[in-house]
């Protein structure tokens, strides 16, 4: 449990830090790579920015454990700058700036930064461990599309990590782990003999109607669902009012995962949507929690490294790309991050991730896992009449922020 | 050197004047003014929900989105959240300030005047986390309210239905609370600082005069602290209105404007709605100062 701990820190660090700058209105922009030393020896440009999730690109710096940079710049001799992003839309607004090589984009964003422009097709034949990735990612929809049109689709990124959001629930409420998303969607009474009613939670944020549709999809087959993040009107409308039944039994909807352990801890919630990482911490002090995937499957999400259209160090970049697939690599991102290798061998390849960590972070509940993408109006149906992002953020206030 | 340029510049006083003032300026127009511009400018575009970019033509469309009944229900809770902490501050405060300004001996009134200012040293943060401690279902509050077999009463009170929720963390009198406790310096010190300004002579000429003391403070010392009253209150009232912290650590999850905003801007990028929903309390604050102005506010200044 040492390493989430420590990460646990970090992150507490982060957004305490984060919360206070953006308290005082500050706009925070660091200065982007610039010095680059041009190691022409060998023949890059010396220099590599990145912009991640905090806690992506480790360097040794909170734990020299972990340590993914160091013997990457020692080899390339591209230096490598790191731009923590705390949100998808900063990610989307840097990467606009033409400043950074890559992003480690998520699946809400991947497809804006597509559409937008903002980053570029990868030659995947000059990554040589490509063919390494997990074949169901190789080719997954959210970094994989025929923006052309040419019929061919086209790679814009590298598949990093993944992860999935499970079920949590308090084990003195249920003696045996539930089965299905209903205990937190519709009320009724938990084995305990008292009704869910607010002690349940969601998730707070638009994509959170996607949970609510890969419930429909199993429960109202008529409606005909095939994928949570293409819905249509008729569709969309069944999830808000699924949502709408949740809002009256659930009286929080989370977002900031430290409160959601807060919360489970103080305030007598049962059972709620969660990460792994939570489940994990609540476990280590000692709380009766547990968590699991329910039988009608989970949302999750897998996130792309991706070049910038307007990449300054275009070789660097190929090479951490090369790099970022490395299994040890791989492994070691899982560890700290409580996610999953896209590299197989990367659960076997890293001694900070212990035999276990693949499974205990999700790796083998692949089949189960509706990936993150960003709902746009052009459906896998080959018609545009899917519901877009931008309503869905505006109904998912509609409910959850009344 | 240092004496040459100095007698270059005294010699041209307009010319250091210019130097003394461009920092303070350039950062007025640049930052402040600028930004400000951008986001007007913002919130007549719109997005374009297909590729979820910006589009940078001007349309109305974005406003009138401010005026479905889920943002209007936003603005008004907002409005009236902030008007709700305002009052609960100047309750609170004013006797406290009374005490510091008048009555205190000089050495509690610098203990007070230190206890009042110390929270704001420390992390706003890590204040308001502490509150989640002190108002949850298994927190202090209800942890004595158990122990002076009161919860009763509590939870009573919880089951009202605007104020109430399953715990005090999770209902609208929780952010209320935690409003007022983070906001309440900035209203004692203004109301303080009025309240050392009324001249003790007329006070005493108040009573030579006949008036009880009930009268002179209504026509004496209320008329002439009310200024800080309304000075603080302008604090409390914006602080309020635009904060997002507060509202996304207590309460049903129900949004307020900040909470909208990082949402609209944050996770959908939808800037122009975002930046139209900011102008909401700054055309709110424009006619609270008005009103202020008009109430004596800034007469002393």
């Amino acid at each position: 449990m040492k390493l989430t701990l420590k990460m646990f820190h970090l992150i507490a660090a982060l957004i305490v830090v984060s919360m206070i700058l953006s308290a005082c209105g500050a706009a925070a922009t660091e200065a982007p790579a610039t010095e680059a030393p041009a190691t022409e020896a060998a023949g890059n440009e010396g220099a590599v920015g990145i912009v991640a999730w905090p806690g992506y690109i480790e360097r040794g710096a909170n734990d020299p454990a972990y340590d993914w940079v160091t013997a990457f710049e020692a080899e390339t001799g591209c230096k490598v700058t790191v731009k923590d992003a705390a949100t998808s839309d900063e990610m989307v607004q840097l990467m606009n700036s033409g400043e950074y090589d890559l992003v480690t984009a998520s699946g809400d964003s991947s497809l804006r930064l597509v559409y937008g422009g903002s980053v570029q097709e990868i030659d995947v034949t000059k990554i040589p461990s490509y063919g390494t990735v997990d074949e169901r990612l190789q080719n997954a929809p959210w970094h994989t599309v025929d923006k052309n049109g040419d019929g061919t689709p086209e790679h814009y990124g590298v598949p990093y990590q993944f992860g999935l959001n499970v079920l949590m629930y308090n084990t003195t409420v249920f003696p045996e782990p539930p089965t299905s998303w209903a205990v937190v969607f519709e009320p009724m009474d938990l084995p305990d003999g008292k009704p869910n009613k607010d002690r349940v939670q969601g998730y707070v944020g638009p994509i959170y109607i996607a949970d609510a549709a890969v419930y429909l999809k199993a429960h109202k087959p008529e409606l005909g669902i095939t994928d949570p993040y293409e819905l249509t009107e008729e569709q969309f409308q069944a999830a808000l009012d699924l949502l709408k039944t949740q809002r009256t039994i659930a009286p929080k909807y989370w977002g900031d995962y430290l409160l959601q352990i807060e919360d489970f801890k103080n305030e007598g919630f049962a059972a709620a949507p969660s990460w792994p990482l939570q489940v994990n911490l609540l476990q280590a002090d000692g709380q009766p929690i547990a968590s699991v995937i329910p039988d009608e499957g989970a949302t999750g999400w897998a996130d792309t490294t991706m070049m910038s259209s307007k990449a300054p160090h275009p070789k660097c970049a190929y090479l951490w790309l090369e790099h970022s697939l490395d299994p040890k690599v791989q492994g070691d991102v899982a560890a700290w991050f409580g996610s999953n290798p896209s590299v197989p061998a990367g659960c076997t390849a890293s001694e900070l991730l212990t035999a276990d960590g693949c499974k205990l972070n999700g790796f083998n509940d692949f089949d189960k896992i509706y990936f993150w993408k960003t709902p746009i109006a052009a459906c896998g149906n080959g018609e545009s009449n899917c519901v877009t992002y931008d309503r869905w953020t505006e109904e998912f206030t509609a409910i959850v922020g009344q | 050197m240092f004496q040459r340029i100095s007698t270059y510049l005294y010699l041209r006083p307009r010319l250091s004047l210019a130097l003394l003032l461009l920092p303070p300026l350039v950062w007025f127009l640049v930052v402040y003014i600028g930004s400000l511009l951008s986001m007007l400018v913002n919130s007549f575009f719109y997005l374009d929900g297909f590729t979820g970019q910006v589009v940078r033509q001007f349309t109305l469309d974005t406003y009138a989105k401010l005026f479905i009944p889920t943002n209007v229900q936003i603005l008004s809770r907002t409005l009236f959240m902030a008007l709700a902490v305002t009052l609960g501050c100047i309750v609170l405060a004013f006797p406290l300030s009374y005490y510091m300004a008048r009555i205190a001996s000089p050495r509690m009134k610098t203990f007070l005047y230190l206890a009042v200012t110390l929270p704001l040293w420390s992390s706003y943060v890590v204040r308001v986390y502490s509150w989640k401690l002190i108002l949850a279902q298994e927190g202090i509050i209800s942890w004595f309210a158990r122990l002076l077999h009161l919860d009763g009463v509590l939870n009573w009170y919880l089951s009202s239905p605007l104020l109430g929720g399953p715990s005090l963390g999770i209902s609208l009198t929780g952010v209320f609370l935690v409003f007022v406790y983070i906001w309440l310096p900035y209203m004692i010190l203004p109301i303080q600082t009025a309240l050392e300004r009324v001249p003790k002579s007329l006070i005493e000429a108040s009573s030579d005069l006949g008036a009880s003391p009930a009268q002179t403070f209504r026509n004496v010392i209320l008329p002439l602290a009310f200024p800080g009253v309304v000075a603080g209150s302008i604090f409390t009232f914006s602080l309020t209105l635009g904060d997002f912290i507060v509202p996304s650590l207590f309460g049903n999850s129900s949004f307020f404007i900040g909470k909208a905003v990082l949402t609209y801007q944050g996770t959908s990028g939808n800037i122009p709605l975002a930046a139209a929903f900011t102008m909401g309390p700054i055309v709110i604050m424009i006619v609270y100062l008005l009103i202020a102005r008009r109430l004596g506010a800034f007469d002393a200044l």
